[in-house]
């Protein structure tokens, strides 16, 4: 008996519960979604066969094959290891498991062939979904990964049984997951507001693993910038306390200085223990101002030539630039004072200068020749500046193409291409300035971005990456001058857009003005979701008279917020819908006895059909023969063997409307309301 | 037939939750398993004992819900998500972790309307016999209100459906079980993973209602009995040069036996009834039947009695203290057979 029992309850399992193409298909789906969302930190030659992998299997399945054997399937996920393993070194952080993750996925659709299978897919795929927000965290990004999610809850939907199939099976499966995840938004911003954020991280040092994104370098060889140039996506944003930014001339933000040059490359140069923080005197025009930088996995923070003070969490460097405490992984907001008047380090001395003036030796002859032709033609130190200008504006053109430098970089920029945009033009001029004994160094940071006026921001782009140079003179201390200025003025008036002239999407101008006016929605996508903090967080319940909100008392509005939210949906699952009593059927005969009612032939709660007939007809024969055929045929709807079909229930509905009944007079009532004997006798 | 539903039983419930055997013993889900702990402890709390009359609506009171296995999982993998994206400081992840956490629970409430309001309006099945499957017709009145992946299981049997808006409302359930006599089919477990799969949603229904059960017909059919007693040679009647057994058609009828010319005249289908044996009368008498055990005798009868019935012969049943016929039918069938299925044995229900 009991092996009988265990015999039918273990039916063939794979033709039984073997998922159908429909549902098949929006798991591939999801699953290649899932994928694509990953495609832009996923190396090719890994993205591109899984998507393969996912497609062939999905074609595959389509054609009647099924699941792949376990020889294919285990060589793959060993393959898959060795790739992680060879492309990282291990297995764990962020990259590696992530590759690991979406290869897993993958592989996991060539098995699945049962709802318990794809159930697993799509709870994975759900994880795998959310480590696609980890590289990326733009809102439309977002936006992106919300509607998979629309396609990852209907292909959940899809594995329940017995769902209506056809045409609109699909749109109402996607319509079920969409207004699934638009119900839980309401409770979904309330847990993200209130859920208490870690102040430390528990594991790891997030960030630590990521390569660096675009941004500028640490070090500045020219050439290297171009990237960065053509990078629209935006850098910093910057809100001024008067409201008004400075003029375009002035917008210039100090990210990092080069001391250090090899010939090819500029750099920092070795730290120094201790070194003070230049002075800055005779200041004027100070801002104040906030800014917002996006995660550039540095620690400098761009800061309006010259800063005052360091703002909170960094400190000042020797050359007045600000360095954060730890690397900005997430978008990071700090206030400073800077001031666009000032002289700054009133005095070199000593090794300093010696570092502003060293230069490679053997190399560039020709840039060493002409500065010592123009000192040897009497200039002082401003006019060897006025010089270098002078013979950038006559002979050099501003382009982001340009030629490959060879050894003697700085002799081919100036004497043969004379092609170049602000890398090389800062580092031609410093080279020039310190062969004529000047100190000089360079500046790189961000110049210029564009104002919106509307919302009274400035918005700086990656493109709008600039190097400049500082060269230094008795009594004015470091002066700031920009050669890329006296080639190009409108690289430094208009943005790097206006400057890079013909082609790429610089040119498209209404294009990069709305592009730019969308960018209000990306400030407060950054500021109000990605900057939103355990700091931020703090503050949140003042409203409600909590000052500084512990952890215990945002669970406690968590709490509320859930049992508010369980409220309102306990209330909406117990609404009725329209109050529908009985099916059509039974409407159909609600209404005639209605009729009938209004016509003094009351039917009692307890009485059938045809018991109802049956008093009919002792009372108004003529009634009951015509109502007998309606009757009948209800009685045989409602209480035949079969069970009725919808097209004759409702025939049934059109033919009970149109029965005409005599008017209360003719049904036999004596006049009106008034034949209380009458009706009552008919009611009998 | 526009329902969904074409086949008794002919689609599997959902079956939530991963495992390593699909359905091995004790491997129902962990909600289940829980959950027919307590019933079995606690009757009273989850309603399943007592009968009630039909049409029985479902409500809240009666409606109870545990997380599937899948649920479970689930839980732990939004925690694991939870953790991931606030060690990372990473917004957006939170967000989405936050929006799935919020769209799992409110998943609840979906599944629960699909549930809540529901009312089983009548059950109607044919006669079965004893160890063929008993096909249940339930009829359901969704209340206006599209309700997917409804689950009906009484023991191993369980068949899944779905009732729209705005269609008739109905379920095949074939119980598989059976054996003669009256067979109640509650309590019936109706349940629903409606929409994610994550919860299950279960409620009892436990119909006032009972089926019979016809014996089992023993096979292949024994040769009738040699003959008892011709009482009374039936008569052919025949009048006015029609044959006296026209009667109306009926849907199971051959249509080689529908008289068209008798029909065309009286406006209706009719059909002849197959000339029956003017020979005896068969008797079937359980007490001749002495060399079998009861219910091998029992099946034979009911063998007999269908046999005789598809042949259209009159017959008489003879049972200890009774007697049925002679006569011949749907009326003298379904007499012998309730008699037979309710003679008291080892094989009655």
């Amino acid at each position: 008996m009991l092996r009988r029992r265990r015999g039918r309850t273990a039916p063939p399992a794979s033709s039984v519960e073997r998922l159908d193409a429909h549902t098949f298909g929006l798991l591939s789906a999801t699953t290649a979604a899932t994928l694509l969302a990953h495609v832009g930190h996923l190396p090719a030659w890994l993205s591109l066969p899984l998507l393969a992998l996912v497609a062939l299997r999905w074609w595959s399945r389509r054609r009647g094959a099924g699941v792949i054997a376990s020889w294919i399937r285990l060589p793959l996920a060993g393959l898959l290891l060795v790739l992680v393993v060879m492309h990282f070194g291990n297995l764990f952080g962020r990259e590696p498991g992530t590759m690991l993750g979406c290869g897993l996925l993958a592989l996991k659709l060539l098995e699945t062939e049962r709802r318990r299978d794809a159930r697993v897919a799509l709870g994975f795929a759900a994880f795998v979904l959310m480590s696609a927000l980890l590289f990326e965290q733009s809102l439309l990004f977002t936006l992106l990964i919300c509607t998979v999610l629309v396609l990852l809850l209907a292909s959940l939907v899809s594995l329940q049984p017995a769902l209506p199939r056809g045409r609109t099976a699909l749109r109402l499966q996607l319509r079920t997951g969409a207004v699934l995840l638009g119900a839980s938004l309401p409770l979904a911003a309330a847990a993200f507001v209130l859920v208490p954020r870690l102040a430390s991280p528990l594991w790891g040092a997030p960030g630590d693993d990521l390569d660096a994104r675009t941004g500028l370098s640490e070090e500045m060889a020219p050439g290297s910038m171009t990237e960065l140039l053509i990078d629209d996506s935006p850098a910093l944003r910057v809100d001024f306390d008067e409201g008004a930014p400075p003029a375009p001339a002035q917008r210039y933000f100090r990210a990092l200085i080069m001391w250090d040059f090899d010939g090819t490359t500029w750099t920092r140069g070795p730290r120094r223990a201790w070194t003070p923080v230049e002075e800055v005197e005779d200041t004027s025009a100070a801002l104040a101002y906030t800014v917002t930088l996006e995660p550039s996995r540095q620690r400098w923070l761009p800061a309006l030539d010259v800063p005052l003070e360091a703002p909170a969490g960094a400190r000042l460097s020797a050359g007045r630039i600000a360095v954060a405490m730890t690397p900005v992984n997430q978008p990071r907001q700090y206030r400073l004072r800077s001031a666009t008047g000032y002289r700054l380090a009133p005095t070199l001395e000593g090794t300093e200068r010696a570092r502003a003036l060293a230069l490679p030796a053997g190399v560039d002859p020709r840039s060493r020749a002409l500065a010592t032709r123009w000192r040897l033609e009497g200039r002082d130190d401003a006019g060897m500046v006025q010089a270098a200008l002078e013979f950038y504006r006559r002979e050099f053109t501003y382009t982001l193409e340009v030629p490959l430098l060879g050894r003697d970089s700085v002799d081919e920029f100036l004497f043969d291409t004379q092609r170049g945009y602000c890398e090389h033009y800062s580092s031609s001029f410093v080279f020039l300035m310190r062969a004529g004994g000047i100190p000089a160094r360079v500046v790189t940071g961000y110049q210029g971005g564009w104002w919106n006026a509307t919302y009274r921001y400035l918005l700086v782009r990656q493109s709008d990456a600039h190097a400049w140079a500082e060269v230094w003179m008795e009594g004015r201390g470091w002066l700031r001058v920009d050669p890329t200025a006296a080639v190009s003025p409108t690289r430094v008036e208009a943005g790097s857009g206006g400057a890079a002239g013909a082609g790429g999407w610089g040119d498209d101008d209404w294009l990069r003005s709305l592009r730019n006016q969308l960018d209000v929605v990306n400030r407060l996508w950054t500021q109000g979701v990605l900057r939103f903090d355990a700091l931020r967080q703090k503050g949140l319940l003042t409203p409600f008279g909590v000052a500084d909100a512990r952890p215990g008392d945002l669970l406690l509005a968590l709490s509320a917020a859930l049992a508010v939210a369980m409220v309102l949906a306990t209330l909406w699952a117990l609404r009725g819908g329209p109050r529908v009593r009985g099916d059509e059927l039974d409407r159909a005969w609600a209404h005639l006895l209605r009729r009938l009612g209004r016509r003094g032939i009351a039917h009692r709660p307890a009485e059938g059909p045809m018991e109802f007939l049956a008093r009919m007809n002792g009372d108004a024969p003529a009634l009951a023969a015509r109502l007998a055929p309606v009757i009948g045929e209800y009685a045989e709807l409602r209480y035949g063997a079969r069970i009725a079909d919808a097209a004759r229930v409702a025939a049934f509905a059109r033919r009970a409307r149109r029965l005409a009944l005599p008017s209360r007079r003719a049904a036999g009532a004596p006049a009106g309301a008034t034949a209380q004997p009458d009706a009552a006798r008919i009611e009998v | 037939m526009p329902s969904p539903a074409t086949s008794w039983n002919g689609r599997r419930c959902d079956d939530p939750g991963p495992g390593p055997t699909p359905r091995a013993v004790n491997a129902a889900p962990v909600g289940q398993r829980i959950s027919s702990a307590a019933e079995r402890r606690l009757p009273a709390l989850t309603r399943k004992r007592r009968p009630e009359p039909l049409p029985i609506r479902l409500d809240r009171r009666r409606i109870y819900v545990l997380p599937t296995r899948f649920g479970l999982m689930f839980a732990l993998l939004l925690f694991v998500m939870l953790l991931g994206a606030l060690n990372y400081g990473n917004n957006p992840a939170l967000l989405l972790t936050c929006l799935l956490g919020a769209a799992a629970g409110g998943s609840i409430f979906a599944g629960f309307r699909a549930m809540s309001g529901l009312r089983l309006v009548a059950m109607r099945a044919n006669p079965a016999h004893a160890g063929e499957p008993l096909r249940l017709r339930l009829a359901f009145d969704a209340a206006g209100r599209d309700r997917q992946a409804l689950c009906i299981r009484r023991g191993d049997d369980e068949t899944a459906f779905s009732l729209l808006r705005g269609e008739p409302g109905e379920a095949l359930f074939a119980i598989t079980e059976t054996r003669r006599g009256w067979l109640r089919p509650g309590p019936l477990r109706l349940s629903t993973t409606y929409p994610l799969g994550l919860f299950q949603l279960w409620s009892w229904a436990h119909p006032d209602a009972a089926f019979l059960v016809w014996p089992a017909l023993e096979t292949p059919t024994p040769p009738f009995p040699a003959g008892h007693g011709s009482e009374g040679a039936l008569a052919r009647h025949g009048a006015e040069g029609e044959p006296a057994d026209l009667r109306e058609y009926r849907s199971t009828d051959p249509p080689r036996l529908i008289a068209w010319k008798a029909s065309a005249r009286h406006d209706t289908l009719l059909v002849r009834e197959p000339e029956r044996e003017a020979g005896e009368i068969l008797v079937f008498d359980h007490a001749r039947l002495s060399g079998l055990d009861a219910e091998a005798r029992i099946s034979r009868l009911a063998a007999w009695v269908a046999a005789a019935d598809a042949g259209r012969r009159t017959y008489l049943l003879r049972l200890p203290g009774e007697e049925f016929g002679p006569g011949s039918g749907a009326a003298q069938q379904a007499d012998c057979m309730k008699a037979l299925a309710l003679l008291p044995g080892p094989g009655r229900a």
